[in-house]
């Protein structure tokens, strides 16, 4: 980092350094990140409030391996949606229960007809496939094709890493 | 990575823990103490089973999750149409590259998607061109135009 940057934020910038690969797991987590930064445990917890309330910080807490937890049908459900309805519905695709995550995003045609992305999760194929059946539903016939991709492997989950 | 099939035995209280710790982390002196007052369990039990579902592989992380979009860094999605054969190969390039977040395989003409997060904007075509001189396959990128939902929870 220049060093002309802001020394407040050089701070959160080390408190990220710190963190990112996980939370120490003592009794006082945050006053030993913060004897490694030489500030107060306070300051620590301060900062991460205010990361939290500005939306630097999604939130605090475990990445559970979705596979472990007997998830084993992870589809990431893929639609063709009219342009003009696209946002309208991709909320209500959102809104639903069974959805964890929904995105806009580019086709690559001829290869890729699809611009809306749902992230469904569920223990058995069956229960995957009603969740996607609610979707086509939602969506009807503004929806011209979709498909679910399952995931067979997870090859990597790191979460995001910057480097010092 | 652990295989997808392996499946760890997690008694009640760890299941209560870790939807206990999906919510927000307390940012109090002492957290551990504190879920493990909500969970009937003393805070060196708290820390012990976190160890455990981190070693097991159960937790994949535990800490801050940060939002680099509101840092001026950049995430985007994007997918790989990898022969077979050299499928091993490929992933071992791909996932040497720090920028690489996530990847998985997925049923499909494109079987690699992973997610690519860089500290600038400038820095995801930079990671892209790296991946399709390594592998020399063309990257297809999908970045979000528009977020509708995020909540990524399980019930355990």
């Amino acid at each position: 980092m220049p060093n002309s940057m802001p020394e407040d934020i050089s701070i959160d910038r080390q408190l990220i350094l710190a963190t990112q690969a996980g939370l120490p797991l003592v009794p006082r987590p945050y006053d030993e990140i913060a004897e490694r930064l030489g500030i107060s445990g306070e300051e620590v917890r301060q900062r991460l409030t205010a990361m939290l309330a500005d939306g630097r910080i999604r939130r605090i807490g475990a990445v559970p391996n979705h596979y472990a937890l007997g998830y084993t049908f992870n589809g990431m459900s893929v639609w063709d949606v009219d342009d003009a309805v696209v946002d309208q519905l991709g909320e209500q695709v959102g809104a639903l229960s069974c959805v964890s995550h929904c995105y806009r995003r580019p086709r690559h045609l001829p290869l890729w007809p699809y611009n809306l992305f749902a992230m469904v999760h569920a223990r058995s194929e069956s229960g995957a496939l009603a969740d996607v059946a609610r979707i086509a539903e939602l969506l009807g016939p503004a929806c011209r094709a979709h498909e679910v991709l399952f995931s067979t492997r997870i090859l990597k989950k790191t979460g995001l890493r910057i480097s010092a | 990575m652990r295989p997808n099939s392996e499946t760890v035995p997690l008694d009640p209280t760890d299941r209560a823990l870790i939807n206990a710790l999906q919510g927000g982390f307390p940012l109090v002196e002492r957290p551990f103490a504190a879920v493990g007052t909500q969970l009937g369990i003393d805070e060196e039990e708290v820390i012990a089973r976190i160890e455990f579902l981190k070693e097991s592989g159960v937790l994949t992380r535990f800490g801050p999750m940060f939002q680099i979009e509101r840092m001026g860094g950049a995430f985007v999605l994007a997918a790989l149409a990898v022969p077979e054969e050299r499928y091993e190969e490929v992933t071992a390039a791909v996932n040497q590259l720090p920028a690489v977040a996530h990847n998985y395989r997925r049923q499909h003409a494109l079987n690699m998607w992973f997610v690519l997060a860089t500290e600038t904007p400038a820095g995801i075509p930079a990671v892209i061109a790296e991946i399709e001189a390594l592998t020399g396959l063309p990257v297809y990128a999908f970045p979000k135009e528009r977020e509708y939902f995020v909540e990524l929870k399980f019930h355990a």
